[in-house]
């Protein structure tokens, strides 16, 4: 039982996602712009 | 005021301004709950991983398209996002049955291309070379049925009427040519198997 608990309260703490996936969003995200043209909104992805 | 105590909306607001640094402070504030949530339904980390991406692409495009309409309301937003991709997963998941390779079954065994490598190539040709040879030690009468039946696909019936002998004839020839083939084989030890 005292395995359990430990166990629980230890997946529990480490239920975030990785730094690697939070980078990658934010990379994405200021990599991303969005144009309007005449009621179009065209994605454009920069590196 | 400090920037991580505003609140949900004007972090959105500024993002949409067009201040990157308001989305880390989102992500940061709400990553537990939404991954915590993924992940106590899907259970697997990899998935959760991936689907907490997916959502947050999906919240990124929403903004940035100025699509966004819920001022206030960001986290149950987000999670409403989740919440369908995970729908999405299991209905795809169902429509995929996966295999994993776990040791005691492979993949493989089922999705190889079928094709012989040049080992195994060599070891077929070696082999259909030596069961060539061995029935050409056959007698005239079994041999003819034989090369008729395996190489040349006839029926018994066109056997018959092609060597002008009944179908049990036929039938027998065939059957002590198989006999015949096994005794040699077995007689000297033939390996005939890759």
């Amino acid at each position: 039982m005292t395995n359990n608990y430990f166990l629980s309260s230890f997946e529990e703490r480490e239920l975030v996602p990785k730094k690697t996936t939070i980078d990658f969003l934010l990379n994405y995200s200021k990599a991303l712009s969005v144009i309007d043209y005449k009621q179009l909104k065209f994605e454009i992805l920069l590196n | 005021m400090k920037y991580t105590n505003l609140s949900d909306a004007v972090l959105v607001s500024n993002y949409i301004k067009g201040q990157e640094n308001a989305l880390a402070i989102l992500i940061e504030r709400h990553k537990q709950r939404i991954y915590s949530f993924i992940y106590s339904k899907v259970f697997d980390r990899d998935i959760s991983e991936d689907i907490f991406q997916d959502t947050f692409i999906k919240v990124i495009n929403t903004l940035k398209k100025g699509r966004y309409n819920e001022e206030g309301k960001f986290l149950p937003w987000v999670m409403r996002i989740a919440h369908n991709l995970i729908i999405d997963h299991f209905r795809k998941d169902n429509r995929m049955p996966k295999f994993e390779d776990n040791g005691e079954f492979s993949i493989f065994s089922i999705i190889s291309d079928g094709s012989l490598n040049a080992e195994k190539r060599l070891i077929k040709d070696q082999v259909e070379d030596d069961v060539r040879k061995l029935i050409k030690e056959l007698p005239d009468d079994q041999k003819e049925v034989l090369m008729m039946r395996m190489y040349k696909d006839m029926s018994f019936k066109e056997i018959s009427e092609k060597t002008g002998v009944s179908i049990n004839t036929a039938l027998g020839r065939m059957r002590y040519a198989l006999i015949n083939l096994r005794k040699v084989i077995e007689k000297h030890n033939i390996v005939l198997t890759a």
